[in-house]
């Protein structure tokens, strides 16, 4: 009945995961209870969960991204811990097996279920602004993309209470994810939260593509494109390229656990090489998916707070294009030592280092941008800044790991994982709070803590140098990733200062809480209802804060780069409409809640072999899809006196505060 | 009280970074003992020396860019409308072009030069070591000297050695830090790495690929004498008594951790092809026995 699924899947014997689940469920009562209390069911129903507004949508992704922040934090804090103490006799307080599901849980969460849905969230919410769109091209298929990726999110974290996650690391290289070596159900939390999260994320990848491409306001030609909008077609065409890639090689990775067919396996002609290639062929684009929209925010937060244009918009163009193109053709570097011949392994080590030169060129034009610009020091400009500096080193180091010869004797040690912590968060985490702090304005109509925002940078910033700078002369010393005990007794002092910086970096995250909750409580004072509080430049920043649902009461028309600073400067900014018009909107609908809803149930039921549910659970999500497409009452017309009387309530407010 | 105790923290300040420093001076990978780690040391520099020609620049204009611009500075000149030089943007893409054809030609004659299976220029007549690993442990078979030993090789300075690597488990990484390259282990399959040690000394080995609950404990140790006691050490093995046969293997093939150094002083012959052969389908057919015979 319940296939492989008994009470020994709870984690009775392990205080720590006890500690997790009894934590979880306090939580989630609390929320649960505050929610009630509130009488917000119908309100969050309504409003949120079953909404195919992108900006709502872009919200509840960032929100799961900061709960999935916390949930990879933590798991970063105890790794540090471990490595500080668990020298010589001591062997910590994670056995192996703890360990082992910790790190990688930790990889998997903070790329795929924290970055990725941060980077997803800021694009729902900012480029259908920019572009001044009324929605998405596929506004329902949006909310199918946001409720997959939420079951991913809720098969991780459920591996936590029942059953173990994955102690492969992230990567789940075969044969040790093969059943052979893996037999408890860990791989399987790993392929199918990673799989459904990953249609979600295929979805999000053409919706996008077909609304930038398809929905740009009349004038708005590619060439006079945000950048920011362009570093998302970019991320949503690498999307499209490469998720698919991850999706055959788990589900080949599944035929070989679920059905004893040998893809990856040591016996019967399986090849581990090729799930290898497969995983990274997918895993290199998936960086640039993530750091190409960071690149995308710092362009327009140097071009407004310097008041300045970018610099080399075109420059820039190419620069990014061309990242997308050599992102696909670097993949090997992953495993120079894995045995192939020296011309394999230059062609591929050169290919990689080509993409330094978009990235420099990049690094330049946003230099060339403050030059001569006026640079206020607001908390956007604090995460630039850092960027810059940090994502540097990151590179240098990158290029380094980049010659094979080098390679040789720093792969798999911790110079990569101080390497790639370095780009990932020096570049896109640093990169997404750049965003958060510089969009919140607009997403919710008050701003954020300033002071308790720099606080939040500084931290994150000195405890990125003391937790990853040790790692890189670890590196050196020849001390090997995920190792979860040691004898050297000259690792130790690095492993110590790392998990001190790791402990200035959990202060950054308290400041960033706090800076939420304080900013919450002061939202009146930190009002804004010009809907442009800092002067912007780009078309999001000519609507209201936050913008009606319908985004823009008519479509502007778009002659130059810089549309809204363009605008501001012929002085048509204030001119009220003649007329106002119906507007055509989708209505809101909760297939994309039960879509979700049966495809957890369908996972879940993979994960522990219960066949009849997982059977209900595709039926369901084909009834579901069938139900949906029978009914023709999915969109509405919004009266033109309706659209009149939220712009003129919105155009008295900017009056009484002038 | 409270200043003398500071006073002497900032004394021991030093102290501690002296300490740091040291121990990093020494790490292995900048301090290697062979040729081939010698090689990627001054690799890692040239190649490092060549970017910072670009990261320092860019690390100081940020710096003083973000300063001199700064919004309250009102003498600094503003441009607002200025956002393109032809001459500056060339400059931007012609620089790290240079520099990465720089480092694009020392890549390719080094990754030749540096190719692990390529064996080393030397006059010396080269040791053959076949490595296994296990779970979680590596099996060394010597099959000039037809011994064997668990988590222990050693061999003479200035000789080279051939290694022969595959896996009995999952995917390993085989690495002597102090010595250079590290290349993966893998089932069924034979990768090759060619190193030398050019000083005496005991160096640590480990593996350098994710394994399993037993992989920190995956160590083993590489000692690098003279020729008289690498002969003795061999002596040694032979003298253990235990002979390496099938049953030996599949006891050893077994999940153990931090498995203790043993001595095999005799080995079934076959033994490494055997264990790569099991991997592949059965029955072999002509073709394939060929090329495990010609060893590719």
């Amino acid at each position: 009945m319940f296939g492989k699924l008994t009470l020994s899947a709870l984690p009775l014997d392990n205080p720590i995961q006890m500690g997790a689940v009894v934590f979880m469920a306090v939580c989630g009562v609390a929320i649960l209870g505050y929610v009630t209390y509130k009488k917000l069911w119908v309100y969050i129903w309504k409003e949120w969960l079953t909404s195919v507004d992108h900006k709502r949508i872009g919200v509840m992704y960032i929100i799961v991204a900061f709960v999935m922040l916390i949930r990879g934090f933590i798991d970063a804090l105890m790794m540090r811990s471990q490595l500080a103490v668990a020298y010589g006799a001591n062997h910590g307080y994670l056995p192996p097996h703890h360990y082992d599901q910790i790190f990688s849980a930790h990889g998997t969460i903070m790329i795929l279920f924290m970055a990725m849905p941060f980077i997803i969230g800021l694009i729902n919410i900012v480029v259908p602004l920019q572009i001044g769109a009324r929605d998405v091209a596929f506004p329902f298929m949006n909310s199918i993309s946001l409720w997959l990726f939420l079951v991913g999110v809720v098969l991780v974290n459920l591996s936590l209470v029942l059953g173990d996650f994955a102690q492969t690391g992230w990567t789940a290289y075969p044969p040790l994810s093969e059943l052979k070596y893996s037999p408890g159900v860990g791989v399987d939390y790993y392929i199918w939260s990673l799989e459904i999260a990953g249609v979600g994320t295929l979805l999000t990848g053409i919706n996008f593509f077909v609304t930038i491409i398809k929905m740009r306001a009349p004038g708005m030609t590619l060439m006079k494109m945000p950048v920011f909008t362009w570093t998302a077609l970019c991320t949503n065409m690498l999307i499209i390229g490469a998720f698919p890639i991850l999706t055959v090689a788990l589900a080949l990775l599944a035929l070989d656990r679920y059905l004893g067919m040998h893809f990856f396996t040591n016996a019967a002609g399986g090849n581990l090489m090729m799930y290898v290639n497969l995983f990274w062929a997918w895993g290199h684009p998936e960086v640039y998916i993530l750091v190409l929209p960071a690149f995308g925010v710092y362009s327009e937060v140097v071009a407004t707070f310097t008041g300045k244009k970018l610099f080399g918009y075109k420059s820039m163009v190419y620069a990014t294009l061309a990242i997308t193109i050599l992102s696909f053709v670097v993949w090997l570097h992953h495993f120079f030592t894995m045995g192939s011949g020296a011309d394999v392994n230059a062609f591929f080590g050169i290919a990689t280092m080509l993409i330094a030169i978009p990235t420099g060129v990049k690094i330049f034009n946003w230099l060339f941008t403050i030059y001569r610009g006026r640079l206020q020091f607001t908390v956007p400009v604090l995460w630039t800044l850092g960027f810059m500096i940090t994502f540097t080193i990151g590179g240098m180091s990158g290029v380094l790991l980049a010659v094979p010869g080098a390679d040789f004797v720093l792969h798999n040690s911790l110079f990569l994982i101080a390497h790639f912590h370095n780009t990932i968060i020096g570049g896109a985490v640093f990169g997404v709070f750049a965003g958060f702090a510089y969009w919140f304005p607009k997403a919710f109509g008050f701003k954020l803590n300033e002071k308790l925002g720099k606080g939040a940078f500084w931290s994150w910033l000195i405890g990125f140098y003391l937790a990853f700078m040790p790692l890189y002369v670890l590196g050196f010393m020849g001390m090997t990733r995920r190792l979860n005990h040691y004898d050297n007794p000259a690792f130790r002092p690095w492993l110590i200062i790392a998990a001190i910086g790791a402990v200035v970096i959990l202060i950054g995250v308290i400041f960033q809480v706090l800076q939420l909750v304080v900013s919450i409580r002061d939202r009146k004072k930190n009002m804004d209802v010009t809907g442009d509080p800092w002067n912007g430049r780009t078309l999001e920043w000519s609507v209201s804060s936050p913008p009606p649902f319908y985004n823009f009461a008519n479509i502007p028309e778009v002659t130059e780069l810089d549309a809204f600073w363009d605008m501001k400067q012929k002085g048509i900014t204030a001119k009220k409409p003649a007329e106002y018009q119906k507007i055509h909107m989708p209505r809101n609908t909760p297939a994309g809640v039960f879509i979700g809803l049966f495809a957890l149930a369908f996972g879940f039921a993979l994960i522990w072999h219960i066949w009849w549910l997982a059977i209900v659970g595709i039926l369901g999500i084909i009834g579901t899809m069938i139900v949906r497409t029978s009914n023709d009452d999915i969109d509405y017309y919004v009266p033109a006196e309706e659209v009149k009387r939220i712009e003129e309530l919105h155009a008295q407010k900017v009056a009484s505060e002038a | 009280m409270v200043r003398k105790k500071a006073s002497r923290f900032v004394r021991l300040l030093p102290i501690g970074a002296v300490a740091l420093l040291a121990s990093c001076s020494n790490a292995p990978i900048l301090n290697p003992k062979g040729q081939v780690g010698a090689d990627e040391k001054s690799l890692i520099i040239t190649a490092a020396l060549l970017m910072l020609i670009v990261v320092i620049p860019v690390i100081v204009l940020t710096l003083t860019f973000a300063f001199k611009y700064r919004a309250s500075n009102t003498k600094a000149k503003f441009m607002p409308d200025w956002a393109h030089s032809r001459k500056i943007e060339t400059v931007v893409w012609a620089v790290p072009i240079i520099i990465v054809i720089a480092l694009g030609i020392v890549t390719w004659t080094s990754t030749h030069k540096l190719d692990p299976f390529r064996p080393l220029d030397s006059s010396a007549k080269p040791l053959t070591i076949e490595a296994i690993s296990l779970d979680w442990k590596w099996l060394f078979i010597y099959p000039e000297q037809g011994i064997a030993t668990v988590n222990q090789i050693a061999f003479p300075v200035n000789v080279p050695i051939d290694f022969k690597i595959t896996s009995d488990t999952v995917m390993n990484s085989f690495f002597i830090p102090r010595l250079g390259s590290q290349i993966y282990s893998m089932a069924g399959m034979q990768t090759q790495l060619h190193l030398i040690a050019n000083s005496a000394g005991t160096y640590n080995g480990i593996s350098a690929n994710f394994s399993g609950a037993g992989f920190s404990g995956m160590n083993f140790k590489a000692i690098a004498g003279t020729e008289q006691q690498f002969n003795d050490w061999v002596n040694k093995a032979k003298q253990s008594g235990s002979a390496l046969d099938q049953a030996a293997y599949n006891q050893l093939a077994k999940q153990s951790e931090d498995n203790p150094v043993q001595y095999f002083s005799s080995v079934k012959a076959n033994l490494f092809r055997d264990i790569i052969a099991k991997y592949m389908f059965q029955p072999m057919d002509k073709k394939m026995t060929n090329a495990m015979k010609s060893g590719s």
